[in-house]
């Protein structure tokens, strides 16, 4: 069966939607993403869906999954690139992505990882000094 | 364009339905937002033919009403049936693993939506969306 491509960027996963998924493969993406998210000790999830033509309401709990799956493992989950078609039609369907965060593109997702991760080294590095 | 009927027995199809009612929507001269809406609505209802349906078919035909074109889709199986439409109908309810926001939700996207349903028999669900 196919899978959707996962890409190792830092401490961030990155993974571009590039195919009309069926809902196995959206559901295989899931597992994928969530056993990766442990392996690497991921601290953000960046998912590009602006290939995607439509989002239905399986593709939106699966992206709505993925987010809160990601939160219970410590990890920040931001979809880029919803096209505005797409966002017109989501709200008529009644789809509000409870706890998905999203950003117009990659590069603006993708600072929103990195001051996610920055902030988290910085906490780290004042309890390693016993803070002030 | 002649009609295209599209068989519904496996997550692949529920796809291919989704590109063919695409197909039918640019044909039938609709904007993006509207293609956008049908093409979802379609994949919702291609969905419940094959989970709750236990499969059957979408057939779609370009629609004339005087000046105005459209597509509309019937989605067909001869599955259980849904004993309370109404029901079926709200936000919310669901039988199985969507969000239960299938049948109401595709109600939402398209101008025109009725739905037959006989317990035991099957169900049938004609929608259209107009230019």
């Amino acid at each position: 069966m196919d899978r959707i491509p996962i890409l190792k960027l830092g401490e961030a996963l990155l993974v571009t939607i590039q195919v009309d998924m069926h809902d196995r493969l959206a559901m295989a993406l899931e597992e994928d993403l969530t056993a990766r998210i442990v392996d690497h000790s991921a601290k953000g999830v960046l998912i590009d869906i602006s290939a995607l033509e439509i989002v239905d309401s399986f593709i939106g709990r699966t992206l709505a999954n993925i987010a809160m799956i990601a939160k219970v493992l410590d990890a920040d989950t931001v979809v880029v690139g919803m096209r505005p078609a797409v966002a017109i039609t989501l709200v008529e369907l009644g789809l509000s992505l409870p706890g998905v965060r999203t950003a117009l593109n990659a590069e603006r997702g993708m600072a929103m990882i990195k001051s996610r991760i920055d902030d988290a080294a910085m906490i780290a590095t004042d309890e390693d000094e016993g803070g002030p | 364009m002649a009609r295209s009927i599209v068989p519904i027995r496996t997550g692949e199809d529920v796809v291919r339905v989704r590109q063919e009612v695409r197909r039918f929507a640019v044909e039938a001269g609709l904007g993006l937002v509207d293609q956008t809406k049908i093409v979802t609505a379609a994949s919702e209802l291609a969905r419940n033919t094959l989970d709750y349906g236990k499969g059957g078919e979408a057939s779609m035909d370009i629609v004339q009403n005087g000046a105005r074109r459209g597509v509309r889709i019937v989605f067909e199986d001869h599955g259980p049936g849904i004993a309370d439409i109404e029901l079926a109908l709200k936000d919310g309810y669901t039988s199985g693993r969507g969000m239960g926001l299938g049948l109401g939700g595709a109600r939402r996207l398209c101008n025109e939506f009725t739905i037959a349903s006989t317990p035991g028999k099957g169900t049938t669900v004609t929608i259209a969306r107009w230019k």
